[in-house]
């Protein structure tokens, strides 16, 4: 089966990332809860590298790759844009951000809560997000 | 994403068709962003057929929770798939958010 694939930084791609990963995530019958927390993890991922990183650029790309370690599958998401600072984050506030209207800023929360590993890395301009989720 | 609305008195029940993420929230946010809206006492929303949500999806909501409830209108969602309040649950927006299990629940809990 086809483990990865290489998508242009625009947002309308975000489906066929979902679509993939749920195409590949269908002969591991997971239960529809962490078959959904895993497509959601991957989505928020792509969706910052896409619209932070690559600012949209269609011309840029993201390359996603899926493989299956012992008894847990692993995501690995790479671009060429701005690196991602994990230093730099903090876990939100949610009741600050319902006081004053807040949009954004939730996406990596869930990611880190919903997977068991997550590494951000860059390497000669090259950054490579790692997600880790055991799933027995 | 498509959204219809059906308006009973001082309620609004809004019905969410498709996936909410980073691209097809946008259309959420106008529609909760519309002045319009404001006149309404109670905003009633049907999930069944919100087949996905991500973080853009949420922040819609998290977004307007605060004017709504400044203007003491009530935001009630029923109908949701356990995929989908599980998303909810993760950031404990359930314990925020009003979410019950049908349509029927909604209108009694509006009502109170």
């Amino acid at each position: 089966m086809n483990n990865s694939i290489r998508v242009s930084c625009t947002k309308n791609n975000l489906k066929s990332i979902r679509s993939f990963v749920t195409e590949y995530l269908e002969t591991l019958a997971l239960s529809d809860v962490l078959m959904n927390q895993i497509v959601l993890a991957v989505d928020e991922i792509c969706a910052n590298l896409i619209i932070h990183a690559n600012n949209e650029d269609p011309s840029k790309y993201i390359y996603l790759t899926v493989t299956e370690p012992n008894n847990a599958v692993q995501f690995e998401i790479k671009d060429n844009g701005i690196a991602f600072k994990s230093s730099d984050y903090k876990e939100p506030d949610i009741l600050e951000h319902v006081r004053v209207g807040k949009k954004g800023g939730v996406g990596i929360a869930l990611v880190r809560r919903i997977m068991d590993k997550v590494e951000f890395t860059t390497k000669e301009g090259t950054n490579a997000v790692l997600l880790y989720k055991k799933i027995k | 994403m498509k959204i219809t609305q059906d308006i009973k008195d001082s309620t609004i029940i809004m019905t969410l068709d498709g996936e909410l993420d980073a691209s097809s929230s946008v259309v959420l946010d106008e529609e909760l962003s519309d002045p319009e809206i404001m006149k309404y006492k109670k905003i009633l929303v049907d999930c069944r057929n919100l087949n996905y949500i991500s973080s853009a999806g949420l922040g819609v909501f998290i977004s307007h929770l605060q004017r709504f409830e400044d203007a003491q209108i009530k935001l009630i969602f029923f109908n949701m798939q356990d995929k989908v309040r599980n998303v909810f649950e993760i950031l404990g927006l359930d314990l925020l958010m009003t979410i019950v299990s049908n349509y029927e629940e909604a209108i009694t809990i509006a009502d109170e």
